[in-house]
């Protein structure tokens, strides 16, 4: 039951910082140390400032693929 | 046995929406409760997305859970990242629902409820769902690519550029008539004033929070700017009583015009963390936060509708705006029932993170579906405010006059009685000087908002929190759209000039920035200045424009679809597009023609410029002009005006004719030619 509970809650933080364009940041840690394990990972933070810059900049960084 | 019992209940949702949809459209004389058209739209929607949406997805587009999507093909964590439905639903939700759903309803009341609602209901299911669900596949087949690149690719060079054009034609009215939203609804106000302007330090303050103290904390800072949001509508309510206070912002409408223009343009230019980034946050979980309040609210408080579910303004004398319903409810109502703006959307963001093609039904369709019930619950917003004081803020003072006494007159002439005192009781209840000629929609639907919300909290003492509260709701996402919209349309911009001179192009040089920004700015910033000097207030003749464009867009988004489908060699299931098409082009070529060469001045824009000249010609001043240079500054505002119509005429059959000589040659192919990417399978273990 709190399990689940503490599931959706994390589920509904997701939800919305994807509204403001802010993928999560474990999802993207995960994928780049299992596909790219040579290459470097970003920090949260500097994560967080280069999906700021995204959404709304104009310089956008082409994917990794 | 099986069959009938799967579909019994969807019957029985059907039968609910047909006899809800009769008791409004039927009732006569008599009011009726607002749930009965929330009940309708949504058994309506429900079976339209069990039937119509599903067979859209098997037989028409024949989706295909196999197939990888870009998400999972690029893969980065970033920009393409296989994304759960339902959290995408909200992304994609939160992306497409801005102020054209609530202004457009609005507006549209001056029919009554009943035109406008059946549109918003029918319009979704048949035009406006199909385009952002179309769309979305059609993006979705190749790598996510935007609309003017697959109009480009599927249509030819020239179309493309053409649509291009026209895209960023839309977005310079679209921003325009957003501010002149803006400008109507605090013009005067000093509360309303204060409360926006206090957003400013507000966001910088989030901003800097977020940058330095404790990065990435979005949830937290959004909770910290919502309590100061809040604290600010309080502080507003105090400032404009206080004497000194209270003229420090008060401003009328040109001044307030003014500050618009140096923000968008200071604004634009900031470092994205500054400003515009936390008040998106606000703006976005405010604006999801206040749907899903007035959703409860109305099934809680279930009120009456108030305005008639037909009024005699459908002979298009109607004093908001002027036109016949047909074509111009179409036009007006514009994002609840269909939105081209949406089709940049469902070709932006959203295909880049959708997991699987199945879930593009649930997120295009459904979206769009969600969208449309906030259209309808600002159609049951403005209906339940009493109608003489619907029409007292939505008419222009060359109609009712500057005195309530002149105003509850003419008004109650009409048929809605209503007497001055509850125009100053009115006013005074939502804690503003007067609330006459408050065109624009946002100040209307906040005092329908404002009358739901204190009956659910607050009661009558809480009337001018909720008001002030609808207001900065509406004016902070607005803002949030001048800002993130100028620096797109710069971008945009910065593109199309670059084709000619190359060095405008880079957007790491501050001359070129500044010099797009400039011109954007200044596009904007004109038509929003020529709005604000109108003779008939502005909405009359931006509105439409705004709502001609829009369509106009959508039906370019559905032709090319259409072409998509013929180019697949599935002409036979190409009504589903041609349908919605052919109706949006009926309507937006019509309303555009008469919004040029209309005789009545009150619809064609030459028939206005040329009234205005005739007086000129005689030496005579006509109001509310108070001068000749003023005269002639209203000459060639309609000029202009009769020229980009005249312009999204031409872009929308250039592009009809582009699109009937691609599907006579693919359907004289013996072959699918589509440009879609080739298939290939989502890796085991991903589906």
């Amino acid at each position: 039951m709190f399990n689940d509970l503490s599931k959706f809650g994390k589920y509904l933080g997701q939800a919305a910082k994807m509204m403001v364009g802010l993928p999560d940041y474990e999802t993207y840690a995960a994928h780049r140390r299992t596909t790219h394990p040579e290459l470097p990972v970003m920090t949260e933070i500097e994560f967080f400032r280069e999906r700021q810059e995204a959404r709304y900049g104009a310089g956008r960084s082409g994917g990794c693929c | 046995m099986n069959i009938v019992s799967k579909h019994l209940i969807w019957w029985f949702l059907t039968a609910i929406g047909v006899f809800s949809l009769g008791t409004v459209a039927l009732s006569r004389g008599e009011t009726i409760n607002a749930l009965w058209i929330v009940v309708a739209a949504v058994s309506i929607y429900l079976v339209a997305y069990r039937y119509y949406s599903l067979y859209i997805a098997d037989k028409v587009m024949q989706l295909d859970p196999t197939r990888a999507t870009p998400a999972v093909r690029h893969n980065d964590g970033l920009d393409y990242v296989p994304t759960n439905k339902y959290i995408l639903f909200g992304h994609h939700f939160a992306a497409i629902a801005g102020a054209g759903p609530l202004v457009g309803p609005v507006l549209a009341a001056q029919m009554g409820y009943l035109p406008g609602t059946l549109w918003i209901i029918i319009g979704v299911v048949l035009a406006g769902a199909v385009q952002d669900f179309m769309v979305l596949f059609v993006s979705t087949r190749r790598d996510g690519r935007s609309l003017g690149d697959l109009v480009k690719s599927e249509l030819g060079l020239v179309p493309g550029i053409i649509a291009l054009f026209g895209t960023f034609l839309i977005m310079v009215i679209i921003l325009a008539v957003l501010a002149l939203i803006v400008v109507k609804a605090l013009a005067a106000s000093p509360w309303g004033t204060f409360t926006v302007a206090a957003t400013i330090p507000i966001a910088m303050f989030m901003g800097v929070y977020n940058r330095f103290i404790r990065p990435g904390r979005v949830g937290e800072i959004s909770i910290i700017g919502f309590v100061l949001l809040i604290a600010s509508i309080i502080v507003g309510g105090q400032v404009a009583q206080d004497p000194t206070l209270a003229p420090m912002f008060t401003f009328d409408a040109k001044q307030l015009t003014w500050m618009l223009i140096v923000y968008g343009f200071v604004a634009s230019v900031l470092p994205v963390w500054l400003l515009l980034a936390p008040r998106d946050y606000l703006s976005t979980f405010l604006k999801i936060g206040t749907i899903l309040g007035l959703a409860l609210s109305i099934v809680f408080v279930a009120p009456n509708l108030r305005m008639p579910a037909v009024t005699q303004f459908i002979d298009g004398t109607g004093p908001a705006w002027s036109g016949s319903l047909f074509p111009f409810i179409f036009i007006t109502i514009a994002c609840g029932a269909v939105s081209g703006f949406h089709a940049l959307i469902s070709s932006g963001t959203t295909p880049k993170l959708l997991d699987n093609e199945k879930n593009a039904r649930m997120i295009g369709y459904g979206g769009m579906l969600m969208e449309s019930f906030v259209a309808v619950m600002a159609m049951v917003a403005a209906s339940v405010i009493d109608p003489g004081i619907y029409f007292a803020m939505n008419s222009p003072p060359a109609i009712i006059g500057n005195t309530v006494v002149n105003a509850a007159q003419v008004i109650s002439q009409w048929g809605f009685v209503i007497t001055p005192e509850v125009l100053i009781q009115t006013a005074k209840d939502v804690g503003e000087t007067s609330i006459l000629s408050r065109a624009g929609g946002a100040p209307t639907l906040a005092v329908g908002m404002a009358q739901i919300f204190s009956q659910v909290i607050g009661g009558q003492a809480m009337m001018a929190f909720w008001y002030h509260f609808a207001i900065l709701f509406e004016a902070l996402f607005i803002l949030t759209a001048c800002d993130a919209g100028t620096r797109a349309g710069r971008f945009m911009l910065q593109d199309l000039l670059g084709t000619f001179v190359p060095s405008l192009r880079s957007t790491r040089s501050w001359p070129a920035n500044l010099i797009a920004t400039g011109l954007c700015v200044a596009a904007w910033g004109y038509i929003l200045y020529q709005g604000v000097v109108d003779p008939l207030g502005g909405i009359n003749s931006l509105w439409p424009l705004f709502g001609i464009s829009n369509q106009m867009l959508a039906g370019v988004a559905l032709m090319l679809c259409t072409v998509v489908l013929f180019k697949m060699k599935r002409q036979q299931y190409a009504w589903v597009t041609i349908l919605p098409t052919t109706w949006l082009l009926i309507c937006t070529l019509t309303a555009g023609w008469e919004k040029v060469f209309h005789a009545n001045p009150k619809i064609g824009f030459l028939a206005l410029a040329n009234k205005f000249q005739a007086a000129l010609d005689k030496g005579e001043i006509l109001a509310p002009a108070k001068s000749i240079e003023q005269m002639k500054q209203i000459v060639f505002n309609n000029n202009l005006d009769a020229v980009l119509a005249m312009f999204f005429i031409f872009v929308v059959v250039s592009i009809l004719f582009y699109t009937i000589v691609a599907c006579l040659k693919a359907s004289r192919e013996g072959k699918p030619t589509s440009s879609e990417l080739p298939y290939e399978a989502i890796p085991a273990g991903k589906a």
